[in-house]
Parts: structure tokens; C-alpha cells; sequence
């Protein structure tokens, strides 16, 4: 016989197997989920959730996909949470500081109690990463916020009304196309592809017998 | 921490672990892998099979559970909707919000096209959002596209359509580049050169990632590009029965709801599926690696209205899927781990392959090792074998794992399981669907003029096997490539008379092949509820 423990979702009582996670235990439950489930597998932020253990004065966040159920343990589920996400041209914005002050100028009213940090279901460095948002630092926003799954638990708890993942966002595409090093065998590649340097060579495997092929690729040489 | 029932093989395994990695394991002949292939791949059970007997396939083998659905009735009949009053009308309906929708959607917009997604969940929830490894593309000097080909032609048994194939890997740097351009970060050194490894099958290191949060960060930066175009997004709003017009084009569908089930038109001059993959269809009962939508939707949808599907019968199973814990059953190991220098070992401590064989192999030879030979770990939840994770410590340095798998560290983490101390155990997952709808260089399906599909509902890029960091590929290559066809093709279209004739007749044919069934379909969520009262 499994191991059963008691949860609340939505402040009903239902009692499930502890080897369950937040998600199976709801569909354990009878809930067919449609809203707040996505990849199942901790990438897509879909499944935010809320929940207090009885008698614990914290309130605790979680992704319901990735997270154990235990005894009483009080579950409300935030499968949305209304963001703002500015509009932008990423070929006409420039990689310089005031680019955060014309979209995201509510980063500057971050009072500094670190309530994002503390919720944050893959434990980034929130606060962190929006300072740094802050002083125009794109590169090291991204590297701090790269993990990120846009769950929005942490503007849920942000008292100056922040949008982190999306400001991230803005960072890391910023760092990916102005800043991050530009690629030279890359571009090399797609010019000689465009003069239609391997056309030959395409050509002649689109002609060759399969026989040909397959000795081809059963002799290639692999790379250490 | 594993329990006291593993630590007797744990042992072995960490006793063998300087040996092994010392040891350059022998590849498999030709010979070996198709007589492996033949006993233990699961496309090879012939009993998990059905012959369709109805539609554009008729005679094929497809597997049993997708052969239900394709051969199911429609969940409306043509007097559900109202055909002469659209509730939208687009030029281009691009159906399903992952890669390769996505990325179709954005090129379609900037040709001037008036288009429009519908996604069944969020735009993002999707096979993209969840790929860890990375992307191919040859575009260091000791590689060239033409390689590129030998390999994926050769991992694919030789049955890719070899201009769909040779566009996907002529286009690639340039897919690259696209993205870079969009801000997707890509891993690089100093100097702006792409780290890139192997992954299995390949015979150069062309393997781009972004961590292992590669198609995360694909995903979401073309998300962000979407809606910084402000293209419109209609999402939890799945499309149930494509429309066709008099002339048998493809000029929209029918959407519904997801949580209302209220229906509407949408009206198009060209279609684009790109629904993705299968992986929660759990074909021979095995789990999957997919997100939660994955049930081979646009097979259906494009199967019903008389597209051809090419392949259908190949289902790639990945080798190393979660075999432990429980929580995670199913949940992708990616390739990356290997490529990074884990192998694969049994219970007795002994490296059984190389760890870089393609998939289906790899998948094979696991199988038959914790079946046949009797080397499998028990796991309380079946069987699987070690994946010798702290070698890539060893091998690449302390903090590797923390620095290039950082996502993998994370998920067993949260289960006591310190990846970079402790192996982890696998045991293959259902995780691709290598055939799909049969599709012209143009992108367009072979018949159905119109009807464009792209990313993983595709048949025939990658013959019957796929290589891993082709998929994140052929979704941006053919993705993008439906879209600029799919807008082009719409400015010299001009929509006929709706019909939804399709699903009477093909009411029709499936009682005259004598089939009868309680199943609709398109799927759309698998029911994972507890059956209390039934
Ligand atoms: C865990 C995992 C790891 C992977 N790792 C790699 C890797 O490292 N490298 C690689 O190249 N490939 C990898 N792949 C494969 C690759 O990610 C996918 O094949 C690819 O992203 C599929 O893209 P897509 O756009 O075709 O489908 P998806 O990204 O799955 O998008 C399909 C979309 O269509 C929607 N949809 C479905 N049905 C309907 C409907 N009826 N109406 C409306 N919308 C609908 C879905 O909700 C979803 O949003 C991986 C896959 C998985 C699952
Ligand atoms: S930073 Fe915010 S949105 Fe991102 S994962 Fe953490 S809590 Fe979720
Ligand atoms: S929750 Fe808001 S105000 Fe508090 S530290 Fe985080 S960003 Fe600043
Ligand atoms: S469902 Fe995607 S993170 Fe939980």
C-alpha cells in the first residue's frame, strides 16, 4: 500500500500517494488539466505555484511539475500572472543603458527586499540580476537570469511592480546579438554557401546510388 | 542518494569508473547494428503495428495507437460551424506556437503577410521549449554541409528525401546566423568561435548550444520576436478539422476552445501545420520526454483532409531517458551527457557500448542489455542502466557539469541525486516522431495545394531516424521556409467556397472498410486523471 498524505488545492481536501509531484497529485485528484501544464519537465514556467505548509509562516513558491507533495501542504496554482511586456524593434534599439529607463524604468524602484530571490522556483538571483539590469550591465543579466523560465512567480511578490523575466529577456537578447562576439567561421560559411561553394558536392551526393552512400558513410572518418 | 538496494552496483561502477574512462569502446559494424535494430527496436515489433485501411495510405503500417486516430471520427460534423461568418480572416494561419510555427509566423510577417498563429496551450509550450542538447549546423572550417549530409542520410537509413535533406543542412549556418541576429546566445569562446561538440551519429563537432537550455532559449526569443511584431496569438485554441475550399485547396480551419469548447472559423489563403510531435500518444506504453500537448494532432488533421504521411511507422525512442527517480520517469537525459564524456554501464560496472551511436542503436542496445543479457539495474520501476555521470568531471574539469548541463544538475537535484558524484539511470523514452506529412521542398504537403507543414509534424527530412540537433534545425530551416512560401502563395490565391465536405466522406470510408470506434480525434490532451467511478 502506498503512502498517502493530505493536500489542499484550492483549500479542498484530498488525499494522495507522497511519491507524487504537485501535477500528479492533481490529476490523482481528478483534475484534468488544461491551463498550468506544459513541458511536465521544469522549462516552461507554465505550472507556478503557491503553497504553504500548515503552520509554517512562509509561503513558499514551487513548478508544480517539479515539486513533491507533502502533508498538508496548502496549493494554489498561479498559471498566469499578468506581466508586462514591452514592444520593441530589436534592430533599432541600441545595447546602452537607457534602453531599460525608456522600457522597463520601474527597475529603478526596486526597494531592495530581495521577495523576488526568495521565490524565484529555479533559485536565481533575482535581485541580483535586476541590479545589474539597472546599470546597463546586459551581459551579466543574462548570465545571471540565463536559467530563467518565465514562470513570473517572482513579480508576483515584487512590491514596485517589476516585470523580471521580461526585463531579462530584453538582456539577453541585447547580449546575443550586440554584444556576445561576433562568429568569423560562422559568417565565413554562410558566404562561401551563398557563392555556391558546396553546390558540386550536393550535387554529386543527390545523384549517387545509395550503394555509394552507404559506403560512404560507413568509412567516413569521425571527428575525435 | 540512492537507496541501500543500489549501492552493491553503485560500487562496481565507481570501482570500474578510471578504467572506463580509459576506455575507447569499439564501434558496432553495419552488420551488428541492423541484426541489434532487427531483435530489440521497438519499430520492429511487428505486433504494436496496424495496416491503415482507410485514406491516402491505405496499406501502411503505422502503429497501433496512432492508427486509431487517424482512422477515428471527426469531433464535429460540417454543420457545427457556420462556414459563410469566419471569426477570423488571415492570409497566412500558421497552427501550433513551438519552433517551427513560430518561426514561420515571423517570416510570413515579414513578407507583409496578415498572419496569425493558434496554439492549442501557450504559445511556447511545445517540444522547442524542452530540447536541451542543441542545434547542427557545419560551419567550422573541417566541416562542410556535404558531410553534414553523409551523416544525417546514413543515421536516417538512408530514406531522407534527399533535396528536403540537402536544403536543411545547406540553409543551417544561415538558420544560425538568423538566430544569433534575433539575440539567441549561443555558447562561443572569447573570440566569438561556436563551442560545439558531437553528438551521436555525427563525424564532426557541429553541435551549437545555449547550455542546455538550447531550445528554451530558441524558443523564448522567437516568442519575444513574435510578439514585439504584435502578430496576433490565439492561444489554449486548438484547430480540430482543417477547411478546404472548392477547388480541394486548404483555406483554413476550425479552432476550438480549449476550456470553453466554443468552435470558430478561421479562414486562410494558406495553411501552415506545425503541431509538433507525438511522444504523449505513449506508443507501446512507453513514457515519453514530450510536453504535454504532444499527441500527433496535425497527422490527423492533414490525414483526414487527404495529405500523405511518409514514415509514420519510425518513432524515435531516445535512449536515455529518467529510469529513476519515479517523479521523473520518462523526463530526457540529453545526448549532451554523453558527448560530454559519460557512458553508458551496466550493473556490474561494465561499459557495454560506445556511447555515441546513433539513437536507435543506443535505444537497441540498452533494451537488449537489460532484457537478453540480464545486465539491467532494478529500479522499483522496471530496469535501466547507469549513465556514468562524474566522469565528465574528470574528464572536462571540476564545475563542467554545473557550467554546460546546468539544467540536468538542477532536475536531479531537487531529488538528492548530485549528478556530478552520483551516475544517474536511464532506460529509452518515447521522444520523436520521425515521420510525418510527406512535403515538397517548398514546404507545401505533395497534395494538398496550400497546406504547408513544418518542424516536427514533417515526414521524410531525416529518412527513418533523426540525429540529434537536426530537429532544432529543421524547424528553423523549414519553418522559416514555409513561412516565406506560405505568404508568397497567399498573394496569388483567391479563396473559393468553404467546405468541410472532407469529414462526411471520410465518414464514408471508414464504413466502408468496416471500421467501427467510439474514438474522435484529433487527440489534443492525453487523460492522465484517476478514474474514481469508472
Ligand atoms: C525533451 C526534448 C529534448 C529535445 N532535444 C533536442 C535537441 O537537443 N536537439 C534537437 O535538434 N532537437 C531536440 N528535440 C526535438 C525538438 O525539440 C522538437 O522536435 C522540435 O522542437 C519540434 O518543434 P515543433 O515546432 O515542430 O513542435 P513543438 O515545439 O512541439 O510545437 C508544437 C506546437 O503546436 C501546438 N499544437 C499541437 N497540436 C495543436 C492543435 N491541434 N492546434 C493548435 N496547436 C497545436 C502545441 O501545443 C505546440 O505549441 C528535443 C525534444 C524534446 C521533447
Ligand atoms: S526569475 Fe522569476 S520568472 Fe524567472 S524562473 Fe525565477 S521566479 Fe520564475
Ligand atoms: S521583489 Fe521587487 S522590489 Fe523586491 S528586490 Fe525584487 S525587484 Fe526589488
Ligand atoms: S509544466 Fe513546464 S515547467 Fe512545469
Amino acid at each position: 500500500m502506498e503512502n498517502m498524505v493530505n493536500i489542499f488545492l484550492f483549500g479542498k481536501k484530498y488525499s494522495v500517494p507522497e511519491n507524487l509531484t504537485i501535477m500528479t497529485a492533481m490529476e490523482y485528484a481528478g483534475y484534468q488539466l488544461v491551463r498550468g501544464c506544459g513541458c511536465r519537465n521544469g522549462f516552461c514556467g507554465a505550472c507556478a505555484t503557491i503553497y504553504r505548509i500548515k503552520g509554517d509562516r512562509e509561503l513558499k513558491a514551487c513548478l508544480a511539475c517539479q515539486t513533491k507533495v507533502e502533508n498538508d501542504m496548502y496549493i494554489a496554482t498561479l498559471p498566469f500572472f499578468p506581466l508586462v511586456k514591452e514592444v520593441y524593434d530589436m534592430n533599432k534599439i541600441k545595447p546602452t543603458e537607457a534602453v531599460m529607463m525608456q522600457l522597463y524604468p520601474e527597475i529603478y524602484a526596486c526597494v531592495g527586499c530581495n521577495a523576488c530571490t526568495k521565490a524565484c522556483t529555479q533559485e536565481l538571483n533575482v535581485m541580483q540580476y535586476i541590479a545589474y539590469a539597472q546599470r546597463g550591465d546586459f551581459e551579466a543579466c543574462a548570465e545571471e537570469s540565463f536559467d530563467c523560465v518565465m514562470c513570473g512567480v517572482c513579480s508576483s511578490r515584487c512590491p514596485a511592480g517589476i516585470s523580471h523575466p521580461q526585463v531579462a529577456m530584453l538582456a539577453r537578447r541585447i547580449n546575443g546579438k550586440y554584444l556576445a562576439p561576433g562568429c568569423g567561421h560562422l559568417e565565413d560559411r554562410v558566404k562561401e554557401i551563398k557563392d555556391g561553394e558546396f553546390n558540386d558536392l550536393i550535387e554529386a551526393l543527390m545523384q549517387k546510388p545509395v550503394e555509394e552512400l552507404k559506403e560512404l558513410y560507413n568509412t567516413r572518418e569521425i571527428e575525435k | 542518494m540512492y537507496a541501500e538496494s543500489f549501492q552493491k552496483s553503485l560500487a562496481l561502477v565507481e570501482e570500474a569508473r578510471e578504467k572506463n574512462i580509459a576506455l575507447e569502446p569499439v564501434r558496432m559494424t553495419a552488420e551488428q547494428k541492423e541484426t541489434l535494430l532487427a531483435t530489440f527496436h521497438p519499430d520492429y515489433k511487428a505486433d504494436e503495428f496496424v495496416t491503415l485501411t482507410v485514406g491516402p495510405n491505405k496499406g501502411d503500417k503505422v502503429p497501433t495507437e496512432l492508427g486509431e486516430i487517424l482512422q477515428a471520427h471527426s469531433r464535429i460534423t460540417a454543420d457545427s460551424v457556420d462556414l459563410n461568418a469566419p471569426d477570423y480572416d488571415v492570409d497566412v494561419l500558421v497552427i501550433g506556437g513551438g519552433g517551427a510555427g513560430t518561426s514561420a509566423a515571423i517570416e510570413a510577417h515579414e513578407a507583409g503577410a496578415k498572419v496569425m498563429i493558434v496554439t492549442k496551450l501557450r504559445m511556447g509550450d511545445a517540444n522547442t521549449m524542452m530540447a536541451e542538447g542543441g542545434i547542427q549546423a557545419a560551419d567550422k572550417p573541417n566541416d562542410s554541409p556535404a558531410i553534414h549530409f553523409v551523416d544525417a542520410f546514413g543515421g536516417g537509413h538512408f530514406a531522407a528525401k534527399r533535396e528536403l535533406l540537402a536544403k536543411l543542412v545547406c540553409d543551417a549556418p544561415e538558420a544560425i546566423q538568423w538566430l544569433s541576429e534575433l539575440g539567441v546566445e549561443f555558447d562561443k569562446t572569447e573570440d566569438g568561435t561556436m563551442v560545439t561538440t558531437h553528438g551521436g551519429g555525427t563525424s564532426r563537432k557541429r553541435m551549437h548550444a545555449a547550455k542546455d537550455y538550447s531550445g528554451a532559449e530558441i524558443m523564448r526569443t522567437l516568442r519575444d520576436e513574435v510578439l514585439n511584431r504584435q502578430i496576433p496569438v490565439v492561444d489554449f485554441t486548438a484547430a480540430i478539422e482543417l477547411i478546404l475550399d472548392d477547388k480541394g485547396n486548404a483555406a483554413g480551419a476550425v479552432l476550438m476552445n480549449m476550456e470553453t469548447k466554443e468552435l470558430y472559423v478561421a479562414k486562410a489563403k494558406t495553411v501552415v501545420i506545425a503541431t509538433g510531435g507525438a511522444g504523449r500518444m505513449h506508443y507501446q506504453g512507453f513514457p515519453t520526454s514530450n510536453h504535454y500537448g504532444a499527441t500527433a494532432d496535425g497527422l490527423v488533421l492533414g490525414y483526414r483532409a487527404g495529405a500523405k504521411l511518409l514514415y509514420a511507422e519510425t518513432l524515435q525512442y531516445h535512449p536515455t531517458g529518467t529510469a529513476f527517480p519515479e517523479q521523473i520517469f520518462g523526463a530526457l537525459v540529453t545526448e549532451k551527457v554523453r558527448s560530454l564524456g559519460a557512458k553508458l554501464v551496466n550493473v556490474n560496472g561494465e561499459v557495454f557500448m560506445h556511447p555515441l551511436e546513433t539513437r536507435d542503436v543506443t535505444a537497441a542496445s540498452i533494451i537488449r542489455e537489460c532484457s537478453e543479457r540480464g545486465n539491467g539495474v532494478e529500479t522499483g520501476n522496471g530496469l535501466g542502466v547507469w549513465l556514468d555521470t562524474p566522469m565528465i568531471e574528470k574528464i572536462g574539469g571540476e564545475g563542467t557539469i554545473e557550467k554546460r548541463i546546468p539544467a540536468m544538475m538542477r532536475m536531479f537535484g531537487k531529488y538528492g541525486i548530485d549528478i556530478r558524484k552520483e551516475p544517474i539511470l536511464v532506460y529509452p523514452t518515447l521522444h520523436y516522431q520521425n515521420g510525418g506529412l510527406d512535403i515538397n521542398v517548398n514546404g507545401m504537403t505533395t497534395n494538398i495545394t496550400n497546406l504547408f507543414v513544418a518542424g516536427e509534424a514533417v515526414g521524410g527530412i531525416h529518412g527513418k531516424n533523426r540525429l540529434m540537433g537536426n530537429s532544432l534545425l529543421d524547424i528553423i530551416v523549414f519553418g522559416r521556409n514555409a513561412g516565406i512560401n506560405a505568404a508568397s502563395a497567399a498573394k496569388n490565391t483567391e479563396v473559393g467556397t468553404l467546405t468541410l465536405d472532407h469529414i462526411a466522406k471520410f465518414e464514408n470510408e471508414l464504413k466502408d472498410a468496416g471500421i467501427t470506434t467510439d474514438t474522435v480525434s484529433p487527440k489534443l490532451l492525453p487523460d492522465y486523471t484517476r478514474k474514481v467511478n469508472a
